[in-house]
């Protein structure tokens, strides 16, 4: 069974990032780049598969700029086959590359797809879904445990009231929540082996999309300030505050 | 121009951030139809028709929408919704989930967790973890939105006079099956209506720890949530996770004990009207957006709190 796991270069999760003084967006200026956490929780659990014996072949994908050879080289290195790069310099958008995903699961034939949930940049929580809806596989977003028999996957989903469990046929989609896996860190050796490992590199004309963004960014601008606080001295305090400043009990 | 909302409910009842929603629409303006799909949900589509400024309400009854299954109900909200200029649901684990695949039908672009109605084609949304707000506008013919409860105040939940018109669209895509649900039961208010929230981080411990937190939660009438650490670690269940990629609450008062104040938590958090923050260590940066900081134990600290209410 194959395996295909769209992957997404983001700032680093760490980084409290700053707006640019012009509006335009954020300052990503020498700002610290990784792969989105969510993406690194599919690639580990696509590889888990893969030692189950579920999964013979893992493909990493991602739609964006060359600089993200990197997380597709890191994917590898966790434990992907080979990697796919739709280069493009345009500010991606979930429709667009769910239209370039759907391109190469026409030419892969995954029987599953697994992605992470959201990016943490713009904070869509949509490919997945769009991915499937385009292909018309079923999904299984914001998934805590994935078990593949039978030619179906049964994903137990994080929803708001608790936890839900849906069985799909394959091929399917799955979007990964926190709670899916702990990804492991790559070994020296095994970034040293991915270095060898095959990365394709096509075009959005080759594939037949257009990447054009459907949504216009007009302006970014920072979020509202907090007055700074105080601190109070003892829980009395904290409670007569609380009666008979702020008036919230 | 005419909106189309997706009604959120458990097939008893509306669940209150469809009124967020709503209010949504109302400052998109035009025309309000409400979608009511479910299985048994007739009750559901009655109460959506009081709604304030609702016009009409649409109701598809049946066992193929009954668990809201994501493949079911967006190939019937595409097909009713194209000839809306919007459609509008709540940014839930239910609109996140549907939502984009009819967009994807619909061949437009997609809008999440809007918190601001600039125009009918323009919105405010959040991005990078709240950090930075964006003004987005959309060229579509067709607006596909979620709408973030916090960002709007909800319409009365009386005062409407809709009629209920049922349809007999049966979408069954057949390639996704319901097959069980843990849900979490409580007393306590929902996380996200909630005028109080209490949430507790590592610095909890155990889960029998967060005991504490439930007796004061009791007292004040408040909801109880956590930290991601708190989650992961298995102190209390997924569905109290507050943040970033967990649940997103505007309270009155939001009481943060044990948590440090990384940006995914205070993500969730932030625009709750009082912030109190209850932890040892002094530089914690949750203290940056608390109102009240008490730098204390917090297994002294809770104790009197609840002897003191
Ligand atoms: C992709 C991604 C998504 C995430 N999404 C979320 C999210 O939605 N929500 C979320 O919360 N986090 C999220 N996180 C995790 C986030 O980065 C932090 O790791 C998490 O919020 C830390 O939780 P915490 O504050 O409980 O734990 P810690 O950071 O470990 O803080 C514990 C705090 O408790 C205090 N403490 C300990 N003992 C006591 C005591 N006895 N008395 C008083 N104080 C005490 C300590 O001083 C410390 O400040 C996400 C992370 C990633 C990478």
């Amino acid at each position: 069974m194959k395996v295909l796991v769209p992957i997404k270069r983001v700032v680093d999760y760490n980084v409290k990032v700053r707006v640019k003084a012009d509006q335009s967006g954020v300052d990503l200026a020498n700002v610290k780049m990784a792969m989105n956490p969510f993406c690194e929780i599919a690639v580990e659990e696509a590889v888990r598969l893969k030692e189950k014996g579920v999964v013979t072949e893992i493909v990493v994908v991602t739609v964006g700029s060359k600089t993200a050879q990197e997380q597709l080289r890191t994917a590898m290195a966790l434990g992907a086959d080979r990697a796919i790069l739709v280069e493009t310099e345009e500010n991606t958008q979930p429709l667009g590359v769910a239209k370039a995903l759907k391109a190469l699961v026409e030419k892969e034939s995954p029987d599953l797809v697994i992605l992470g949930k959201q990016a943490i940049d713009d904070d869509n929580n949509q490919t997945g879904q769009m991915l499937a809806a385009l292909t018309g596989m079923p999904q299984g977003t914001f998934a805590s445990e994935v078990n593949v028999a039978d030619g179906k996957v049964s994903v137990t989903r994080e929803i708001d009231g608790g936890l839900q469990t849906v069985e799909l046929s394959l091929p399917a989609v799955v979007t990964t929540d926190l709670r899916l896996n702990e990804p492991r860190y790559a070994s020296l050796p095994n970034i040293m082996k991915a270095k060898k490992k095959p990365l394709d590199t096509v075009s959005p004309a080759d594939l037949g999309v257009d990447l054009t963004p459907r949504v216009k960014t007009l302006k970014v601008e920072p979020p509202a300030e907090r007055q700074a606080g105080i601190k109070v001295a003892s829980v009395e305090e904290l409670v007569d505050k609380l009666k008979n400043e702020a008036k919230v009990i | 121009m005419s909106v189309l909302v997706y009604a959120e409910h458990d097939n008893a009842a509306l669940k209150g951030v469809t009124l967020n929603v709503v209010a949504a629409a109302k400052a998109i303006g035009g025309d309000i139809t409400v979608l009511v799909a479910g299985e048994g949900c007739a009750a559901v589509a009655d109460e959506a028709a009081k709604v304030e400024g609702v016009s009409k309400v649409l109701l598809a009854d049946n066992a193929a929408y009954g668990h809201q299954l994501a493949e079911n109900v967006a190939d019937l909200v595409a097909e009713v919704g194209k000839d809306y200029g919007h459609i509008l649901a709540a940014a839930t684990t239910t609109g996140k989930n549907f939502a984009p695949r009819v967009a994807a039908l619909l061949d437009v672009g997609m809008i999440s967790e809007i918190s601001g109605v600039e125009s009918a084609d323009t919105f405010k949304r959040p991005i990078y973890a709240g950090n930075a707000i964006a003004t987005v506008q959309s060229g579509d013919s067709i607006k596909v939105i979620t709408v973030r409860g916090t960002g709007f105040d909800a319409v009365s939940a009386e005062g409407g006079s809709a009629s209920v018109e049922s349809i007999d669209v049966v979408k069954d895509a057949g390639v996704s099956k319901f097959v069980s649900e843990e849900l979490a039961k409580s007393d306590r208010p929902e996380l996200t209506a909630a005028k109080i929230v209490i949430s507790g981080g590592r610095g909890m411990q155990n889960g029998d720890n967060f005991e504490m937190l439930y007796k004061v939660a009791d007292k004040l009438g408040a909801a109880v949530g956590a930290s991601r650490a708190a989650v992961d670690a298995g102190f209390v269940p997924n569905d109290m996770q507050v943040g970033q990629t967990g649940k997103i609450v505007a309270p009155d008062l939001y009481v943060a004990v044990g948590i440090s104040g990384a940006i995914q938590h205070l993500a969730g958090m932030k625009d709750s009207k009082v912030i109190v923050a209850i932890n040892k260590d002094e530089e914690a940066p949750i203290f940056q957006v608390a109102d009240y900081g008490l730098v204390a134990d917090l297994f002294e600290a809770v104790p009197e709190l609840d002897s003191k209410l």
